[in-house]
């Protein structure tokens, strides 16, 4: 109700797509550039959150072919009422220029301009059950001065009678990866139009083929 | 990585010469001091070449006042202006590091005698 005073005051760009892979590329002044390839857009906006019926500003933005069979009539109805053909995946992207939007409108690579800070999420690459070692970066147990078999144990994990358990939160071994990550502060160095690719600097969360956010950067200038 | 060969397509030069290890090179590589920009010569045998596509290198040794100089650089740089094949060498394997080892004399590789019915 009260959410006035806390407006949110950001302007945000972003675009869907998908992560081709990696590759390096020279820039104006001969040097080597890791860059990833990330085949974005075109995505349409497909709803439009005001502040006198939603109470807050966003625009929804889809992406990706699905074939219609597998639409349900609820997301169908969602789709036909922005007036498009129905996308695979969907975000909401919070920006104070949502009035400024519109239902349809397409969204392409264009968005983004060379040298821009964005930041990219994605789902990052599961490790399976992974130890301490790999997934919390412990340094693990000494090689050698009489160490045995517990080389890559995290050791010790709380006091004894007192706190007489382990306490909450404990970092140990288990599943790793597979969770949603924001890489933040990358650049953008190239953008190709005709193809709808963007090159970014450097590595983004995710496997090739895994789809990807990149909006603009929320820190920095 | 064949969804990325066209990105890659565009770094690629396409005026490499073909050589391998064992030949000697002369690499003009292009130096830029201050606002203008000259060619300086390295000059040796190649040692290995190493991976494909976009980043693929090489690297040349040579022996500089009897000290061995070994410089890698990326096959498609553009900071080489031309690489020029001296003499093609006669050797029996692809990566060249025991030359490292060797002094003098014996680090030389004998020229490759081409075969005369071979016709190009």
């Amino acid at each position: 109700m009260t959410n006035t005073s806390t407006k949110f005051q950001r302007t945000v760009k972003g675009v869907l797509g998908e992560k081709l892979g990696m590759t390096q590329v020279w820039d104006a002044d001969n040097r080597l550039v890791p860059v990833t390839v990330v085949q974005a857009g075109p995505c349409v906006v497909t709803q439009v959150r005001a502040d006198d019926t939603d109470r807050y500003q966003a625009v929804q933005i889809a992406y990706g072919a699905i074939d219609p069979r597998k639409v349900n009539k609820p997301m169908k109805g969602h789709f036909d009422a922005a007036g498009v053909t129905p996308r695979r995946h969907l975000v909401e992207l919070r920006t104070s220029d949502a009035a400024s939007y519109e239902l349809g409108q397409e969204i392409t690579v264009e968005t983004f301009e060379v040298g821009q800070e964005i930041d990219v999420t994605g789902t990052t690459k599961g490790k399976g059950f992974a130890g301490v070692m790999k997934r919390h970066g412990f340094h693990g147990v000494s090689s050698s001065h009489g160490a045995h078999k517990n080389h890559r144990k995290p050791g010790s994990i709380g006091g004894c009678a007192t706190p007489g358990r382990v306490f909450k939160g404990m970092r140990m071994a288990g599943r790793m990866g597979g969770v949603r990550q924001t890489t933040q502060n990358l650049t953008i160095h190239a953008v190709d139009a005709d193809k709808g690719l963007l090159l970014i600097k450097g590595a983004v969360p995710g496997p090739r083929g895994g789809i990807v956010l990149v909006r603009s950067a929320v820190k920095g200038a | 990585m064949h969804k990325l060969d066209a990105i890659d397509q565009a770094s690629l030069r396409t005026d490499v010469p073909d050589f391998r290890a064992g030949d000697t090179l002369k690499v003009h590589v292009k130096v830029i001091e201050g606002t203008r920009s000259r060619v300086q010569v390295f000059q040796g045998v190649v040692i290995r070449r190493h991976g494909g596509g976009v980043g693929e290198t090489f690297t040349v040794r040579k022996v500089s006042f009897g000290i061995g100089v070994e410089r890698t650089f990326p096959l498609h740089t553009p900071i080489i202006d031309k690489i020029e094949v001296v003499t093609r060498g006669d050797v029996r394997r692809a990566k060249l590091y025991y030359l490292r080892d060797l002094r003098g004399k014996a680090a030389k590789i004998k020229e490759k005698r081409e075969t005369p019915q071979k016709s190009r």
